[in-house]
């Protein structure tokens, strides 16, 4: 079972709260300091995503190490309105909050993997792995 | 735990160095503290100083990006200095550009650079 760590997500500071986790994370796998301001990032928009159309979720950070790999994965999930079109959300440019935040396409292009798995009316669940190098 | 970001003044120009990881609502606050020492002193240009910043996510740029904009309206000019290549780097990934805003590599590049626009 690989170590995972979680925040709660349901004010701003916990948008705070979730990125320092991360980095902290990020920093005891060996990542250097653009991986650590990439991985960072994310968190920030994905856990600001959450606060912004869910309400409530939360971040969970887990240390990957699969066949001598390592890494860190993302996993950000809410029981929120869901996402109705997912190809249109990773469009870039594409935002229904005023240009808020820099939106998915973003996210996705800081980090090496990144997966959406989401249901109108029960919620998302977004993963998003960065790995050693 | 809302701390208020200091704001100095140096002839018509006004410094910013930030210090730490902005929340949300300490930037919303700066946004506001920074226009109205704009008004209170009629300086003409801001220096905003992010070396020690480590990340800044669509938020903080978004609120850095407004306030320039702002201050720009108010008659001031504003450079950003010290970006680090990490920060520069996961910007533009995350597909932030920030066009049309001056920078410079540090505080004292800033100084000059503002200088040089306000006297022309």
């Amino acid at each position: 079972m690989a170590y995972r760590s979680s925040v709660d997500i349901h004010t701003e500071w916990d948008i705070v709260a979730a990125r320092q986790l991360g980095r902290n994370e990020a920093k005891k796998v060996g990542f250097g300091t653009v991986d650590q301001a990439r991985i960072t990032t994310a968190i920030s928009e994905l856990a600001r995503n959450i606060y912004l159309y869910a309400g409530a979720g939360k971040i969970e950070i887990e240390r990957l190490n699969e066949d001598g790999l390592f890494g860190i994965a993302i996993i950000a999930s809410d029981e929120g309105p869901g996402i109705p079109d997912v190809r249109k959300v990773m469009e870039d440019g594409y935002s229904t909050s005023g240009g808020l935040g820099a939106g998915m396409p973003g996210v996705k292009r800081l980090m090496d993997d990144f997966r959406v798995d989401t249901e109108r009316g029960k919620g998302t669940k977004i993963t998003a792995v960065k790995w050693l190098r | 735990m809302n701390m208020r970001i200091p704001i100095l003044k140096l002839n018509e120009i006004l410094i910013v160095s930030l210090q730490w990881e902005l929340d949300d609502q300490t930037a919303i606050q700066f946004q506001e503290d920074l226009l109205k020492k704009l008004h209170d002193t009629s300086a003409k240009g801001v220096v905003i100083d992010l070396t020690p910043i480590d990340f800044i996510d669509s938020f903080i740029a978004k609120v850095l990006g407004d306030v320039i904009s702002m201050s720009g309206l108010m008659g001031a000019k504003v450079v950003i200095t010290g970006i680090q290549p990490a920060v520069a780097i996961t910007l533009i990934e995350l597909g932030i550009r920030l066009e049309n805003v001056m920078t410079a590599l540090d505080l004292e590049n800033g100084m000059d650079k503002l200088q040089q626009e306000l006297e022309a």
